[in-house]
């Protein structure tokens, strides 16, 4: 089945299927020359909304192809892979890339939305460009079959976002938060690039699906290299993921960082790496080294990781009273409920870790951009991050209250919101594949964090406000809290065609898996 | 009404109702949103008793069933000739029975007695009734759910509406309650969810052969979980080596004792059971008045409610492992309750440890797996519910006067206050268990449900009613005679809108405790239908 359509080469006919990362990058040069070309004296909202009319281009031509290459649920056409199987068009990445740069576009109008009047912000239009190159990375990374080109789609994420977080270098905060950023990025990808080559050094391939085939008996000759590969790319992508243990960069980067570059930090290059993270396990460890003690182990490493990152991440979160930092921690905990799916593997009459994973990103996605739009728009009003300027919202804007406390909810799991839903799933997942351990583990988390999330409302409705009028939402905020809302309360009460459309067309053999 | 209407579910959403109503309803207009408000709960007061009046006719029409969301699941592990369609179902299902419909009229009814003693409640009064109307709704749909997952959304809709209850119109450390009593009762429900999930994934699974290949349905259905449960033959009860070394779906005796524990301190916090109440004495101590008949008379209730159905109904051999730790928990909780209020010196404190005191003789009721201590701790429940809705409806009348419940500096109301104390005399009489007050019936089938079964247990709960009459009888006395501690000026007796409730509530303690057979007759349907549930599994 290697053999049927790939080559090395690339076919001009194959371009159409590039169409969206295409599309992204033309945004993204064009919109880098008019920003030179533009006068100062013209506001760079114009080029925001450009990129943002890039992004919804490259959402269509995703969304096209997802049409075109999944007519019916019944018919669905196998994967496009191109460049020796090292790039793939398949519905995993596709459902991916569709959280993604509908979180893009989201990012965008939030940055649209503060940006304008952020004085700590000189270059505002390299901000809204770069978020293009930094989406592109994303959709390289999830769409990848080979670790070359997935490192390489991990890097332009990277290195964008380095730039974007080191943006408001006038403010020590920023400074610190964008050195600390490259610093931790760049050890994190060196580490996963060392695991990388052990792979390769003991399978002598980087293609994902052959590791994968190599894995049974590279792991026999060899055990502790494939130990010290997996664990390395595993570490090095959980410190990107910021899993705990490997989440310290976080909270001082979330809050030195711009509310948009943040929220992008917190979404999407977390849906990249996870989506990447999944990838390379289950290709290369996890379903081919299934029964072997290599696989075993790597599931059990995942768990860890994941029950960390719940515990660490919600303990650590209990204390915090600023909210970017709050956000940052509840991210961590969000990461290792993600990984949850991922860490149970496939077996018996468990096989539905992928609906469970998107959906809950789906879930997440909008909960945590709705929360960072509220958040921004309310540290606008009140001159500073902590929990406090969240004070008597209640008396002063009723309806951001409102739509607040639904994401709220969502975030701390409780009905009826995406958020219940999508960890329902999990842990049924979960439950189904007996591992109760961690059932156990992710109800204490949610549990604990019911503190943090309502220490939030209890500021909201309970305290009195310190006087000011209602705050301020600009347009593209407000749409975007309206969205997430909207979505955040679809999602939890008819969670059935999401699900059902995610179940249709994303499958572990024909999506996933490289063969 | 026509028999086709969908009763239950009317019932259930009618709060919302008033909730809609509510929001159109401008701030200002305080004494408009009193009137709404209780108005409002007096819908479902009428559909209750409805109900009731079906129930005891023997029509049908009391059980509701659609699903509402089908949750496809991944098959690829799955051979595909043998299933041609594997999903997780979700049901709107409703039902009442001989055990949930007490517990339903009981909700009703301190529903709207709350609502009437909520005239003291000044701040945010819209605010107020709207989160009041959403617990009741959220409370009426954990008696009437019969699908697992229904229920936990029920039972975390409680808990979010009680804690803006609690934590905005409570006394001075309202927030911190509120917040105790959240983390609380969340370790309650999520212990309760990965109960749940357990059983989800083992014993709720169901093929239906079909055409094109059996269909796999996981299911939340109680009564799918409960026929699993007891059926041999069932994938959750086969060992794995019958089913060819391969059993997913096999739920172990261990398994299930889990399950059981699970539960037993999931609901017992709710509950609460010795020593998972400390959250619940300072609900008692620091929330309005209102709310906290609705949390002592409602509220708790769902603990045992829960223990009861999904406990001891589904796991019936567990409990009857367990019957004896129950017992001794349930002795306990009793004793240490009602030692506890004997030396208690706020009165809200004394009704809140008799509160643990009572809900421990509940336990007992329930380990004696008979008929009769069922029964009774059934009926306990109900009288329980009553009574503390009554006493609590008198403390928020009396601290409104007196602005204190310390019983050090209250004293000799009764001359001042004739009605109220002379009310509070009567309610005190009946929590003593007085025979001719509902109180009494409860507990003396609990006993001899005990005597049966245990009886030093039983000696045991006797010496707790003794100290329980001790520490009423201190309590109502200190309040009522003996002289005037303060000048508290001149007090006006209960008016109108307070004197109602009381004496409506007073009436039904009364009438339970003389003519209780207006109860037992739907309760014996209840205690009768989990015994047989019992015989099926074991006893049999």
């Amino acid at each position: 089945m290697a053999e049927q359509d790939v080559t090395g080469r690339l076919w001009a006919s194959d371009l159409g299927f590039l169409v969206p990362e295409l599309t992204l990058l033309a945004a993204a040069v064009l919109l880098a020359l008019l920003d030179l070309a533009l006068p100062q004296r013209y506001s760079r909202q114009i080029i925001g909304w450009l990129a943002l009319g890039g992004i919804l281009a490259a959402l269509g031509s995703v969304i096209w192809w997802l049409l075109e290459l999944n007519p019916s649920a019944a018919a669905a056409r196998p994967p496009v892979r191109l460049l020796g199987d090292s790039y793939r068009i398949d519905d995993y990445a596709s459902v991916m890339k569709l959280i993604l740069l509908g979180s893009g576009a989201m990012v965008l109008l939030l940055g649209l939305g503060s940006v304008r009047s952020d004085p700590q912000l000189p270059d505002k239009g390299e901000f809204y460009t770069l978020l293009l190159p930094a989406l592109l990375g994303a959709m390289v990374t999830v769409s990848s079959g080979d670790l070359i080109t997935l490192y390489v789609g991990l890097e332009l994420l990277a290195l964008t976002t380095y730039v974007l977080v080191g943006m408001r270098k006038q403010v020590s905060l920023g400074a610190e938060a964008g050195i600390k950023y490259v610093v931790i990025g760049g050890i994190s990808s060196a580490v996963t690039l060392f695991g990388m080559s052990y792979l390769y050094g003991i399978t002598g391939t980087t293609h994902l699906g052959q590791i994968g085939m190599q894995m049974a008996e590279a792991a026999a000759r060899y055990e502790a290299f494939a130990y010290i590969g997996l664990l390395f790319v595993l570490g090095g992508l959980a410190v990107k993921l910021a899993a705990a243990p490997f989440h310290a960069w976080a909270p001082d980067v979330y809050q030195g960082a711009a509310t948009p570059v943040t929220a992008l930090l917190a979404v999407i290059a977390k849906a990249a790496v996870l989506a990447a993270l999944g990838r390379i396990f289950y290709n290369a460890v996890v379903i081919p080294a299934g029964g072997l003690p290599v696989g075993e182990d790597m599931l059990l490493a995942l768990q860890i990781l994941a029950a960390a990152a719940m515990l660490i991440g919600t303990l650590a979160a209990l204390q915090q009273r600023n909210m970017k930092r709050l956000l940052a921690l509840s991210g961590v905990a969000h990461a290792g409920y993600l990984l949850v799916p991922l860490s149970v593997g496939v077996a018996g009459f468990q096989s539905n870790n992928l609906s469970e994973l998107i959906y809950y990103l789906l879930a997440y996605a909008l909960m945590t951009l709705g929360a960072f739009g509220v958040t921004s728009a309310v540290a606008e009003a009140a001159g500073h991050e902590e929990m406090s300027g969240f004070a008597g919202m209640y008396y002063r804007s009723p309806a951001l209250a409102l739509a607040m406390t639904v994401l709220l909810l969502s975030l701390a799991g409780l009905p009826i919101s995406g958020g219940f839903f999508g960890k329902l799933f999990i842990l049924f997942g979960a439950a189904q594949h007996h591992a109760y351990w961690l059932v156990a583990v992710m109800l204490g988390a949610t549990v604990a964090a019911y503190f943090i999330y309502f220490s939030i409302l209890r500021q909201m409705f309970l305290r009195q406000s310190d006087g000011g009028g209602p705050i301020r939402l600009p347009v593209p905020t407000a749409v975007v809290i309206w969205i997430c809302v909207a979505g955040t309360l679809a999602l939890g009460l008819v969670p059935g065609p999401v699900l059902e459309w995610i179940g249709s067309i994303v499958t572990l053999q024909g999506d996933l898996l490289l063969h | 009404m026509p028999d086709s209407w969908p009763l239950l579910s009317l019932l259930l959403l009618s709060p919302g109702l008033g909730i809609l109503v509510l929001l159109f309803v401008p701030s200002r207009h305080q004494r408009l949103l009193r009137i709404v408000g209780v108005s409002a709960t007096l819908l479902p007061l009428l559909l209750a008793g409805w109900l009731y009046a079906l129930f005891e006719s023997g029509s049908g029409g009391l059980t509701e069933l659609a699903v509402w969301a089908e949750l496809p699941l991944n098959r690829e592990t799955i051979n595909p000739q043998f299933a041609a369609s594997y999903v997780l179902q979700l049901h709107y299902h409703l039902a009442v029975d001989g055990l949930s419909l007490p517990l339903v009229l009981l909700t009703v009814l301190v529903s709207t007695m709350a609502a009437l003693a909520a005239v003291h409640v000044v701040k945010r009064r819209k605010a107020f009734y709207i989160w009041f109307l959403v617990l009741e709704l959220a409370m009426l749909g954990v008696f009437l759910a019969r699908d697992l997952v229904l229920f936990f959304l029920f039972f975390e809709l409680t808990l979010i509406a009680a804690f803006f209850l609690i934590g905005i119109w409570g006394y001075q450390r309202r927030e911190k309650t509120a917040v105790q009593f959240l983390i609380y009762n969340g370790i309650g429900s999520a212990l309760m969810l990965l109960a749940f999930l357990i059983l989800i994934s083992t014993a709720g699974i169901r093929v239906e052969p079909g055409d094109l290949g059996a269909a796999l349905i996981y299911s939340g259905s109680y009564d799918q979980l409960l026929a699993n449960l007891a059926d041999p033959q069932g994938f959750a009860n086969q060992l794995p080596q019958e089913m060819g070394g391969y059993n997913p779906f096999y739920l172990s005796d261990g398994l299930a004792g889990a399950v059981f524990v699970l539960l037993l301190v999931g609901f017992g916090i709710k509950l609460p059971i010795f020593p998972l109440h400390t959250w619940m004495v300072r609900v008692h101590a620091e929330a309005h008045p209102s709310v906290v008949m609705l949390h002592a008379g409602v509220l708790l209730k769902m603990g045992a409610y829960g223990l009861l159905r999904f406990g001891i109904g589904l796991l019936p051999a567990q409990a009857e492992a367990w019957g004896p730790a129950l017992a001794v928990l349930g002795a306990i909780s009793m004793l240490y309750g009602a030692v506890l209020a004997l030396v208690q010196r706020d009165l809200k404190r004394v009704l809140a440890y008799s509160s643990v005191s009572h809900m421990g003789l509940v336990l007992l009721g329930f380990a004696t797996l008979r008929d009769i201590g069922l029964q009774g701790a059934v009926f306990l429940l109900i009288s329980h519910g009553l009574i503390a809705a009554l006493l609590f409806l008198l403390v928020g009348s009396l601290y409104e006067r007196t602005h204190t419940t310390e019983l050090d500096r209250l004293g000799g109301l009764a001359r001042e206050l004739p009605f109220m104390c002379g009310i509070l005399l009567v309610a005190g009489l009946a929590l003593l268990g007085l025979p001719g007050l509902s109180g009494f019936v409860g507990e003396f089938l609990v006993l001899l449900g005990l005597f049966e079964t245990m009886p030093w247990i039983a000696a045991v709960a006797g010496l707790g009613l003794v100290i329980t009459a001790a520490y009423v009888l201190r309590a109502v006395l200190a309040v009522a005679y003996g002289e005037p501690r303060e000048p508290y000026g001149a007090l006006r007796d209960a008016r109108l809108v307070e004197a109602a409730p009381m004496v409506v509530l007073l009436s039904f303690i009364v009438l339970l405790g003389i003519y209780p057979s207006l109860l037992t007759g739907s309760l014996q349907d209840g205690a009768v239908q989990l015994l047989r549930q019992l015989a099926a599994v074991g006893r049999g």
